[in-house]
């Protein structure tokens, strides 16, 4: 049952080839047995997604199911799940059981998803890595070695491990294709504002976007199904039309555009990566795409500018994090000030404090215009060459990563070498455009992804070449190779 | 040496939105603490502002009421600071673009002279929770009802020139925030607070003095007192040739002074920056022109037709108009009467006396404007006379009915029978014929002093009711 897709498993829970109960179980025994491997769940939440199965048997029975019934799902630990410990990753939130689901998570239970438990992630989502996480790193299940990928490497090593049929991420410039890229799997940030980030915790306001993580673009678009949808309590939620993103997956790619921004293929791109990217685009030319060289000239600009923009939206997010009324407090603090400043001591990492620091002296008097203003500047100027090259092209294409996944280890002394990780997936964040990574291959044993960049809410454009793609090629379903050979 | 004073007053206005500014928490008063705190007043993790659109809508008014520019498109900033009663971090605020801008208030002074004050913007901004650190032995409770309250900060020019023209401004702007109904202007509740910023400089200099500012004085009173306070201060410290210090200070009502407050009360660099959750308010020309066309008539325009509808001085224009119902009582009497002068002479003298000794607002007073109409035709038509009106409307307050009841009743009708006032003129001349004497006597000058007391007697005898006119005519004719 962990080795088909989200879409083969709805149809068999119709089918009452299995139950929910029995799917849920399958699921959590894995979890049980093979987590302590890949450390991609904080929180397991056994009983109520038992109950939550039943509960779905038994609408499948009276034949009143919905699209999800009884399918269960991982969320990253960033969604307040009610009654559910939501960390984010870090230990300001260990004891914190949210009285409040998120928009997300309410429209997974209304559509009769099961919820499996919360998947790791960088502290706060700061982090290309996992390994920021207060609850330690995930790993990589292709090389147990190497990262995930980050922020949302739980979800993406619970896919790629089979420990979940699919999951939530969050993206804020690159969380949820990078670690896709880095683990095999297929996922998708939406544009800005697609998908409600109420009860979603904050790291860069402005930036953060929920969207799917799972084996195959079909999957993808039933999840980005539930997912998708104006929330009137998250007022930068887009009151655009919703879609089935399930309806356009097998549209031809006949005289498609695909824009190859010639600044996503020069130096820092490994050669091997480089290599699986441009036999993908062969696979989307092989089909009628053609490929049309473009240019984004500010791209040298993009690591820079998101560097202030998103420090400084999550100086002020992680400031309510203060000790007075949830989460972490310090043992006997003495006066409001050591109050605060134990509390946020001990509650915060090492990069969430990076960042909190940057972010400060990026807002401050006399630093402001120089810093904050100018980076918004440049945003607008990112966000222009976009909409300049979607004059020319439908879609833009080029790697996620410069490469694949490194070593655990290997960049967490070095936040400049782990910033430029997110060179290529930066961007979309800072335009608001949806982005997508899609399995193409592998490099010295682990994947490496395709990124997809397309017009604002043209979702169903992206996830029809990646289902296109899929139909052509089998790097999604490759599974790693200790699962494959049910290591288990 | 002669010092000018120069201040200028920000106002925080408590919007009457029956939910806060960016949560569906209400807003009523004196609950239970934090019993009317959402996951979003709390700050709890993933929640998220919705802008309250009728706070908006409020602020739109206000600014139309004082003539100002509309910001078609306001923003909402961060305004960061820690306090344990701020529970974001941070108080989302309007800083660069606010939705007022500019405009202009004209304020009537004690003498009925009038004065323009300067408006320089007015913004949207959420109000703080409170601190309570009494009662809980060592700690500090949070009370994070009032966290999110909408409140609209009205900033002036440095325009004022006195502790009563900064009183007179907050009755004119209470007025007007009453008037447009945004705003129920309780003080004691805290609706209205005000910080004072305030200089001196050399009379006839052009250039400004140092400023302090002093925080959050709730009261018109304490606002006088505070400046008169500082004032003084301020003049002491450049007499004896010393420095005013840019700093905020605090008002301490129970001791009559100001002081500077303690550093760590000071936040400096709030590291202003656009509110990532909310967007841009953009507001339609339609917009606008529907709320200005549901604008009622504001207290300066009032005020302005009561001078020229009415002939009131501009004093008594000034009180009638101060509020809505008041002048709306004032006019229905006028109705009522036919008469403005004496309407409004029994308004401001009798009515507003006697609701002020009971502490009453005009919505309560037990005499309706009717009412008072009716008993001011009844003086008009000589059915009583001004002192008897008085006696008369005394029971109307106690409730025993209508003028013409009360007349009816009491019989308080004014006596203008000729026939029964020259018995009792015959009377009173038959009485005291010394007095006769002595105003037979007397030239024409004196007579008129002395014809009083013949009037005081025949009025006595007729217990009040005699028609003096008649009586004095009666009077001329038989005292020869």
């Amino acid at each position: 049952m962990h080795q088909i897709s989200v879409a083969q498993l709805a149809k068999g829970l119709r089918d009452k080839q299995f139950s929910s109960t029995e799917l849920t179980r399958h699921f959590l025994d894995r979890i049980a047995s093979l987590d302590s491997r890949y450390n991609s769940y904080i929180t397991v939440s056994e009983s109520a997604a038992m109950a939550a199965a039943e509960a779905a048997d038994r609408q499948l029975a009276a034949g009143d199911a919905a699209a999800l019934t009884g399918i269960p799902i991982a969320h990253k630990d960033i969604f307040c799940t009610d009654g559910l410990r939501t960390s984010c990753g870090s230990r300001m939130l260990d004891n914190f059981v949210p009285p409040y689901d998120a928009t997300v998570i309410q429209r997974f239970k209304r559509d009769g998803a099961v919820l499996l438990g919360k998947t790791n992630m960088d502290e706060f989502a700061m982090g290309s890595s996992n390994e920021s996480s207060f609850y330690g790193p995930a790993t990589n299940p292709w090389d147990r070695e190497r990262v995930p990928g980050g922020s949302s490497g739980g979800s993406a090593a619970a896919v790629a491990a089979r420990l979940a049929p699919a999951a939530t991420g969050t993206d804020t410039g690159g969380s949820i294709r990078q670690p896709a890229a880095f683990c095999g799997i297929t996922g998708l940030k939406p544009t800005y504002g697609r998908v409600s980030r109420l009860g979603m915790i904050a790291f860069a306001s402005s930036l953060d976007q929920a969207g799917p993580m799972a084996r195959s673009a079909q999957d993808c678009a039933l999840l980005l199904n539930t997912m998708a949808g104006h929330d009137p309590l998250d007022s930068t939620s887009a009151a655009v039309a919703t879609e089935d993103y399930t309806a356009a997956l097998d549209n031809s790619l006949e005289g498609l555009r695909i824009g190859l921004p010639r600044e996503y293929f020069g130096e820092g791109l490994d050669a091997a990566t480089g290599a699986a990217v441009d036999a993908a685009l062969k696979e989307l030319t092989a089909q009628g795409a053609r490929l049309v060289e473009i240019s984004l000239p500010h791209s040298h600009l993009t690591v820079p500018a998101y560097y202030v923009i998103a420090p400084a939206e999550a100086s002020t997010n992680l400031s309510r994090f203060d000790g007075v009324r949830y989460g972490h407090r310090c043992e006997d603090p003495v006066d409001l000030h050591d109050l605060y400043t134990r509390t946020r001591e001990e509650g915060f990492g090492d990069e969430v404090k990076r960042r909190i620091l940057v972010g400060t002296y990026a807002l401050s008097a006399g630093y402001y215009d120089a810093y904050y203003k100018k980076a918004q500047q440049v945003r607008r100027l990112i966000k222009q060459d976009f909409l300049d090259c979607f004059e020319q092209v439908d879609v833009i294409a080029g790697p996620t990563t410069p490469g694949p996944a490194f070593r655990l280890g290997e960049k967490s002394d070095d936040p400049i070498a782990m910033y430029l990780e997110d060179v290529y997936t930066l961007a979309v964040n800072l335009a608001g455009l949806p982005g997508m990574s899609v399995p193409a291959g592998f490099v010295r044993g682990t994947p490496v992804g395709l990124q997809l960049i397309g017009r604002h809410f043209d979702e169903s454009r992206l996830l029809n070449i990646a289902h296109r793609y899929q139909q052509v090629t089998d790097w999604h379903v490759q599974e790693p190779p200790e699962i494959a050979e049910g290591a288990a | 040496m002669q010092w000018e004073t120069v201040i200028g007053l920000e106002v925080h206005l408590q919007l009457a939105t029956r939910s806060k500014i960016f949560s569906g928490s209400p807003t009523t008063f004196g609950a239970e603490p934090n019993t009317q705190a959402s996951a979003v007043d709390l700050a709890m993790p993933g929640m998220l502002p919705v802008l309250n659109e009728q706070a908006v809508r409020y602020a739109v008014m206000f600014g139309l009421g004082i003539g100002a520019e509309i910001g078609k498109r306001s923003i909402f900033d961060r305004k960061n600071y820690f306090y344990p009663d701020l529970p974001k971090g941070y108080q989302i605020s309007q800083f660069q673009d606010p939705i007022v801008g500019r405009g202009r208030f004209e304020v009537q002074l004690e003498d009925g002279s009038t004065r323009e004050i300067g408006i320089t913007r007015a913004h949207l901004e959420e109000d703080a929770g409170k601190s309570l650190h009494e009662d809980f032995h060592g700690m500090s409770g949070i009370d994070l009802n009032r966290a999110g309250t909408p409140l609209l900060e009205i900033v002036t020019e440095p325009d004022l020139r006195s502790a009563a023209e900064a009183v007179a401004y907050l009755k004119a702007l209470h007025s007007l925030v009453t008037y447009l109904g945004i705003s129920d202007g309780n003080m004691a509740e805290g609706s209205m607070r005000c910080d004072i910023n305030i200089s001196l400089r050399p009379s006839g200099s052009e250039a400004y003095g140092t400023r302090a500012e002093i925080k959050n004085v709730n009261s018109f009173r304490f606002v006088e007192k505070a400046i008169r306070h500082e004032v003084e201060r301020q003049a002491d410290i450049l007499e004896d040739g010393g420095t005013v210090a840019q700093e905020t200070r605090l008002y301490d009502a129970d001791l009559d002074e100001t002081r500077p407050m303690r550093s760590k009360e000071v936040a400096n660099d709030y590291r202003y920056f656009p509110e990532p959750d909310l967007l841009p308010v953009v507001i339609a020309d339609d917009y606008i022109e529907a709320i200005r066309e549901s604008l009622p008539e504001l207290p300066t325009d009032k005020r302005h037709r009561f001078m020229e509808q009415y002939g009131l001085s501009a004093y008594d224009a000034n009180v009638l108009s101060d509020t809505r119902p008041l002048a709306d009582y004032f006019e229905a009497v006028v109705a009522g009467c036919g008469d403005a002068k004496i309407a409004a002479n029994w308004v401001q003298v009798e009515l507003l006396g006697q609701l002020n000794r009971n502490e009453l607002d005009i919505e309560h007073s037990p005499v309706s404007a009717d009412a008072l109409g009716g008993l001011i035709v009844r003086i008009l038509d000589n059915s009583i006379s001004g002192k008897i009106a008085k006696q008369v409307f005394e029971a109307m307050w106690q409730g025993e009915g209508s003028a013409d009841e009360v007349i009816e009743a009491k019989g308080l009708k004014q006596v203008s029978d000729s026939g029964a006032l020259e018995t009792m003129v015959d009377e009173v001349i038959a009485n005291n014929s010394a007095q006769v004497e002595q105003y037979l006597a007397a030239d024409e000058a004196r007579r008129k002093k002395l014809v009083g007391f013949f009037v005081g007697q025949v009025m006595k005898l007729s217990k009040g009711q005699a028609n003096p006119q008649m009586v004095n005519e009666l009077l001329a004719k038989k005292l020869v």
